[in-house]
């Protein structure tokens, strides 16, 4: 298989207009003859939906939860970056493009992300128009904060809640469609499979979560938009039914799987508690705007923080990145918190934990500003853990966040399956090893709002021809897929419930692929993977029917498909001898333990190709070849 | 600790339900309501026992998913929190808590605590939107917006859409779900050309879809998760009434 990315021709800051002008369009009158179906109604999925139907597709839209506006993206905290320049800090286009290149490692495909930064600025624009309320300064114009990864100040932002803010901006957006009858909105919806019909993406099958009842549905084209895969690790900070079920089925169905293993974790989460414990929460990093970050010097010291002197803190991202201190890259924060809880010098009572203290900005700044600016965050540190970090310094510690790998797509957003698209944080496209803070919102959106109501006119104006109904027996085969799924499923009565299998697979996942990384404990990971995908499907015990509102059902078949994605990823990783971004190889690291990468060999994307469950995959690459970027060691000091 | 739950079970929107009781032992203080729920749902699974159905997915107070009647109050004790973030440490070893759905004519019974909620999506349907195609926007910074009326409306526009509102009134008014919608958008340059039509619709589809009146009595506001102040529900009113005073003038000078 030759994996064709679909660039245009021309110097990077002109593909973007340039195909947008070669693009095939639709004419008006036969769009109303093309259905599209979205899975989905995130960010990306909400824009895409509701640009679709503004444009006069026939739009049908699903989402496994109660409504669009509960997708996963309202819980963003932080912002969204655009290269408007509003500071007059000397941001621009070209360097949001070489930020967000650099961030990830140069591991991204140098056009998508240029083209990314390039939409960025109308982002801005069409979601104020849209009545997203926005922070704005004195004289009414917008208000930056800095993110990690940047020396600019150009993340937008909504208080606390800017995921909310932009999510309720394109589900207005995307309802204001399903008012006029363009978007037929499928609430309660879960996709469990994709049907092809002679190669091409042409239609989904769907499970309604109160009746169970399973439906075929055609179209001429099949947008997934559904969210990223970290629940594979059980403890994170997405939420607690985000899954990969959508982009796993359509990887079975041959859709190739980019970078599994590039996994963020995120450098600044409320430390675990107990075992009984079901996600974790993140408290986002614009904290690092104005919180010091610190350990004791001596190992075992356990003393309170304020009984601490000065020169005997480490602030050791200051001492060790003096450029960009506090808010060096997300990895890079990430994995120096464990360097140090490593060397026996975290604190909490786990020892897995390091202090974000604010004391220094509070004398400076005073009380009220530190509320007025994050205000909503130290009350949720506070409900969880019951201190407040007026007084003393948040704890924190590195929890699984975002992935970057994902369903493998060219510049146009489809997949290697012609008729398949996928956006925001199911596509592996834009961020490469590591994603910078602020940027997951942005390109959710931009793929939603600004890319693929164009570029999907390309596909549909040539399939014209190729149209299917759900009388086809592809789809009929499909649904006795699902459906010999949900039995196994339910008559398999075993001893443990779905949630212990998780527990399980999520610790083989942390310690194995998680902040670090080796060939032994990988090679040890994928056995274990292999034995517990074993006794999931002998043991496993899911009360109830099908036919019923079945919350354990729903989990089960979830967990049944991580129980395979994480053996990928644990293969991803180990294939992937090198350093970069995220990734990191213990074997592959420089002298003062920064990642160590390797172009020479490396310099690829990694889209794997499903055999089957017990079958090794295959590894197809696309070569990354930056035209127009010089690929430098990253370097934050 | 232990506490003795007293749960509404109820298969589907047509049986009849129940409360069951259910033992939760060996808690700590530190979990979370919902995890106490995991805690007692594993062992239901482990006896081979349908667990208690719960709504609920980001855990921390931002989706609007959860949505538990805990002791009578809508997301429990304590101001201004959801039930995903109520803590077992606001109660005592022995206590028996009940727990129910939110409770509205509007917002039927799926399974024991789960409720169907889509009536809220059709009141944003019929006009919580500002009208602006993909792409025709001007510069974000070309409207300022004062920063007093920013804050407004972010205050307003901090609503999480989970229906406490209405299961805390006795009349299942979604006055203070629609008044925080309707005045963000109103109270927005953006989104006055849009005014008067916004209310009236929204009201309208509000009053369709079965949702009582408002007799100013602001259980809702007290339940709110996000502490939506009941002013809004005031300058709702008041834009009700220019827009109807507005509309019959228009009809009358069209009529002319
Ligand atoms: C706590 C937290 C804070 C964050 N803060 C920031 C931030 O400050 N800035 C930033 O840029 N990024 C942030 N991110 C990342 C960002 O929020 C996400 O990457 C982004 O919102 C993903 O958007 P999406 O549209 O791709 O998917 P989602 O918003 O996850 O939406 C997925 C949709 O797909 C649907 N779906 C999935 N599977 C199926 C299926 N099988 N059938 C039917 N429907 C399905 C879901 O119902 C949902 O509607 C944060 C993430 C987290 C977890
Ligand atoms: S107004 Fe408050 S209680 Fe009502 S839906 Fe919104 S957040 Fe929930
Ligand atoms: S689970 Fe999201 S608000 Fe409670």
């Amino acid at each position: 298989m030759k994996l064709q990315a679909n660039e245009p021709e021309g110097p990077l800051a002109e593909k973007w207009q340039k195909h947008q002008a070669n693009i095939k369009l639709v004419n008006p009158s036969n769009k109303r003859k093309y259905e599209i179906i979205v899975v989905g109604s995130g960010l990306a999925g909400s824009g895409a939906a509701a640009t679709f139907g503004e444009m006069g597709y026939n739009v049908k839209c699903f989402t496994y939860h109660d409504s669009p506006r509960r997708a996963h993206s309202i819980a963003a905290q932080g912002g969204i970056n655009a290269a408007k320049n509003y500071q007059n800090d000397g941001d621009s286009i070209q360097r949001l493009y070489h930020d967000t290149i650099k961030g990830g490692d140069f591991r991204a495909r140098e056009a998508n992300v240029y083209r990314l930064a390039e939409v960025s600025v109308k982002i801005i624009d069409h979601c104020a128009a849209l009545g997203v309320p926005f922070a704005r300064e004195y004289g009414g114009l917008l208000a930056n904060r800095s993110f990690g990864g940047a020396q600019v100040s150009r993340t937008f932002y909504a208080r606390g809640q800017t995921g909310q803010q932009l999510l309720l901006g394109a589900y207005s957006a995307l309802s204001r469609q399903i008012g006029l009858g363009t978007v037929e909105m499928h609430p309660h919806e879960e996709m469990l499979d994709l049907v092809l019909v002679d190669g091409h993406a042409k239609g989904i099958i769907t499970r309604n979560k109160e009746t169970g009842k399973i439906t075929s549905h055609a179209a001429d084209a099949v947008v997934l938009a559904t969210g990223g895969y970290g629940n594979v690790y059980n403890l994170s900070t997405y939420a607690r039914n985000s899954n990969a079920t959508a982009i796993w089925r359509a990887h079975r169905k041959g859709a190739l799987f980019a970078n599994p293993c590039f996994t963020q974790i995120h450098p600044t989460c409320i430390p675990v508690s107990g075992d009984y414990q079901s996600k974790l929460t993140l408290m986002s990093e614009s904290l690092r705007n104005d919180g010091r970050i610190w350990v004791p010097k001596k190992v075992g010291d356990k003393r309170a923080p304020q009984d601490i002197p000065e020169d005997e803190r480490d602030y050791y991202l200051e001492r060790k990145y003096p450029s960009f201190g506090n808010l060096a890259p997300r990895d890079i924060s990430s994995r120096a918190a464990k360097q140090v809880c490593d060397e026996g010098r975290g604190v909490g009572p786990t020892g897995l934990g390091v202090y974000l203290d604010f004391s220094d900005a509070i004398k400076r700044l005073g009380e009220d500003t530190i509320r007025e600016r994050y205000g909503n965050l130290f009350d949720i540190y506070h409900e969880i853990t019951g201190e407040s970090a007026y007084q003393s310094p948040m704890r924190i510690f590195p929890a699984v966040h975002y992935t970057m790998g994902g369903l493998w797509v060219d510049y146009n957003l489809m997949s290697n399956i012609p008729g398949l698209f996928v956006l925001g944080e199911a596509n592996f496209s834009d961020h490469g090893a590591n994603r910078l803070g602020a940027s997951a919102l942005m390109q959710g959106l931009a793929d939603g709002f600004f890319v693929i109501p164009y570029t999907i006119g390309n596909y549909l104006a040539e399939c014209r021809d190729k149209r299917a109904t759900v009388g086809h027996s592809a789809f009929k085969d499909a649904e006795e897929n699902v459906n010999s799924i949900t039995k196994k499923l339910l008559n398999t009565r075993g001893r443990h419930p779905v949630s212990h299998f998780h527990r399980e697979l999520g610790k083989i996942m942390w310690d194995h692929c998680g902040m670090a990384r080796t060939k032994e404990g990988l090679e040890e990971g994928i056995t274990k993977i292999q034995k517990l995908r074993k006794e999931f499907w002998q043991d496993v015990n899911v009360p109830g029917d099908n036919e019923e509102y079945n919350q354990a059902l729903e989990k089960a078949g979830r967990v049944a498909d991580y129980m395979e994605l994480g053996e990928l990823m644990c293969r991803d990783a180990l294939e992937r001898d090198e350093s970069c971004g995220c990734h990191f190889r213990e074997e592959h690291q420089t002298e003062d333990a920064e990642a160590l990468r390797n172009d020479e060999d490396f310099a690829y994307v990694a889209a794997w190709e499903f055999k089957g469950v017990d079958d090794t995959p295959v590894m197809h690459k696309e070569e990354l070849k930056y035209k127009e970027t010089k690929m430098a060691t990253r370097n934050y000091k | 600790m232990n506490v003795t739950l007293k749960v509404w079970r109820q298969k589907n929107a047509d049986e009849a339900g129940y409360f069951e009781t259910l033992e939760a032992r060996n808690l700590n203080p530190d979990m979370s309501f919902l995890e106490m729920l995991d805690v007692v749902n594993n062992e239901l699974e482990a006896d081979n026992k349908m667990p208690v159905a719960f709504d609920h997915d980001c855990r921390e107070g931002i989706c609007g998913t959860c949505s538990l009647t805990i002791n009578g109050q809508p997301h429990g004790p304590g101001e201004g929190v959801a039930s995903c973030q109520v803590y077992m440490r606001s109660f005592k070893d022995g206590d028996t808590i009940t727990i129910e759905p939110f409770r509205a004519k509007p917002f039927p019974v799926i399974r024991d605590l789960v409720v169907d909620r889509t009536a809220f999506d059709k009141i944003i349907q019929s006009g919580g939107f500002v009208t602006v195609r993909t792409g025709s926007a001007p510069d974000a910074n070309a409207i300022p917006i004062p920063k007093e009326t920013a804050d407004l409306a972010m205050d307003a526009a901090a609503c999480i859409g989970c229906g406490a509102c209405v299961a805390a009134c006795k009349n299942a008014s979604a006055m203070l779900f629609v008044a925080a919608k309707a005045s963000q958008l109103n109270m927005l340059p953006q989104g006055k050309a849009e005014k008067d039509t916004r209310v009236l619709k929204m009201v309208a589809t509000m009053d369709e879809a079965g949702f009582g009146n408002c007799t100013n009595q602001y259980e809702c506001s007290a339940a709110c998760p996000k502490l939506i102040s009941e002013d809004f529900i005031g300058q709702m009113n008041r834009d009700y009434l220019f827009a109807s005073l507005r509309q019959k003038f228009l009809r009358r000078k069209k009529n002319a």
